[in-house]
């Protein structure tokens, strides 16, 4: 079935000055739009019309028959999750449920910090960083391209897209500093927290 | 190179001084500044000024694509190969096109950097500013035998630069059979590595337009046609037939 570009769920500029408002015109505006629209026109008249979109990138991943498809599904699914996965005024730590299972499976919050950084600074090329629920434990992982951790069964709760167009206007070739403020600024604890209570 | 103390006071001091110094010498500091390694492989200058390929292809792109993203592949690439001196003496070339023989705890590295630091170096010396037109010689013979004209080979080229999803390049390849092929590899991955040879490639990873044309990869991929240098494809051709 067609899928809605979603709004951003907060002003252009809202996140300023991490990530600028000429960054998120192009990234919402002109990427997400363009893959939501790809999808569209790709799914309609499938045997996958039917199915929800994540429906559709589970039945899909893997099918080298169907990669323009899965390209464009997972790309419009992953900008939706990354976008709520930031506010304005965001970062800080996590609480509650969340913040004891990210002590207990990484053995601290400063752990899990690591290994998520380093998990955006060393995706080679175009992908994501991902905080997962893996069966029972938390765990980072970082994707290729639109590659995405639910055709592996995981449960994405926070996301990173590390393209270079999330940050080039703002941070050109220092992927490492978009991702600093990306955790010290950005993230929707909130949101992430959700995720983990209703996976 | 590492920059101690004195040398950094020279160059500070140097940079100052830029206005009074020609074009030559103030290339020269910058490539001091910026290669940043220590190693067998060096950061080859840029054949010509950063902002000799506008309007196609803007000056802080250039800075950023060669003093940050190749200067970063080549100091990787040294630092990769500094415990194997064995591929410190041979060429990144042949480094890459043996990439399945380099040691597995170096392998992914050098697939990148190694990848990267040749892909690179080729990029600069096929663009000029007194570039596009259309091919001369002996290239231009071969494209229209392979690809019918060479409004079609540009076609094929582009499409292939417009499909690559991600990261990664668009080329004009010499195959094993010696014969011309459009094709488009993932990241840095070399034409090398499928012993092929890369006649010419174009850059699309977003790093290489986003500045200048954002989203817009199609528009990139024309507009470059007006900066690639014939005749150093030309050259690149007859170097890979023979």
């Amino acid at each position: 079935m067609a899928y809605e570009l979603p709004s951003l769920p907060y002003d252009y500029a809202a996140l300023e000055p991490s990530i600028s408002k000429s960054t998120l015109e192009f990234h919402h505006d002109k990427h997400h739009a363009a893959y939501v629209s790809k999808y569209n026109n790709a799914v309609k008249g499938t045997e996958f019309d039917s199915k929800s979109i994540e429906e559709v990138i589970k039945a899909i991943a893997g099918d080298a028959s169907q990669t323009g498809l899965f390209n464009n599904a997972a790309q419009a699914w992953n900008h939706s999750f990354y976008w709520q996965c930031m506010k304005p005024n965001g970062g800080g730590t996590p609480t509650g449920e969340l913040a004891k299972k990210i002590d207990v499976d990484f053995g601290s919050f400063d752990k899990f910090v690591e290994a998520f950084k380093n998990a955006g600074a060393t995706q080679f090329g175009s992908g994501w960083a991902w905080l997962v629920l893996d069966g029972d434990s938390l765990k980072v992982t970082k994707t290729l391209n639109a590659d995405n951790p639910i055709t592996s069964g995981q449960v994405p709760l926070l996301t990173m897209d590390v393209w270079e167009h999330a940050y080039y206007l703002d941070y050109q070739n220092k992927r490492p500093a978009y991702i600093d403020d990306f955790l010290g600024k950005l993230v929707n604890w909130d949101f992430v927290a959700q995720n983990l209570a209703a996976a | 190179m590492v920059l101690n103390r004195r040398d950094f006071l020279f160059l500070a001091s140097a940079s100052i001084s830029t206005m009074a110094l020609g074009s030559f010498a103030k290339s020269t500091l910058a490539q001091s500044l910026n290669d940043g390694s220590e190693g067998p492989f060096e950061l080859p200058p840029l054949p010509y000024d950063y902002n000799a390929l506008e309007p196609y292809i803007d000056e802080e792109t250039m800075r950023f694509h060669h003093d940050k993203h190749h200067a970063g592949y080549t100091k990787n690439l040294n630092k990769a190969v500094s415990k194997y001196p064995e591929l410190a003496s041979k060429s990144a070339e042949d480094i890459v096109r043996d990439i399945n023989g380099v040691p597995a705890d170096i392998l992914v590295t050098v697939r990148n950097n190694g990848g990267g630091y040749v892909n690179h170096k080729m990029f600069w010396e096929i663009m000029s500013p007194n570039g596009g037109g259309t091919p001369t010689g002996a290239i231009a013979t071969a494209i229209t035998s392979a690809f019918g004209s060479f409004e079609a080979f540009k076609e094929q080229f582009n499409d292939a630069g417009a499909k690559q999803f991600g990261s990664g390049w668009a080329w004009l390849v010499l195959d094993s059979n010696k014969q011309l092929k459009v094709m488009g590899t993932a990241n840095q991955d070399s034409p090398l590595m499928d012993g092929m040879y890369p006649v010419m490639g174009n850059d699309v990873w977003e790093h290489a337009y986003y500045l200048n044309y954002r989203n817009r990869r199609g528009e990139y991929l024309q507009q470059w046609w007006n900066v690639v240098n014939w005749t150093e494809v030309n050259k690149r051709y007859q170097q890979g037939m023979a």
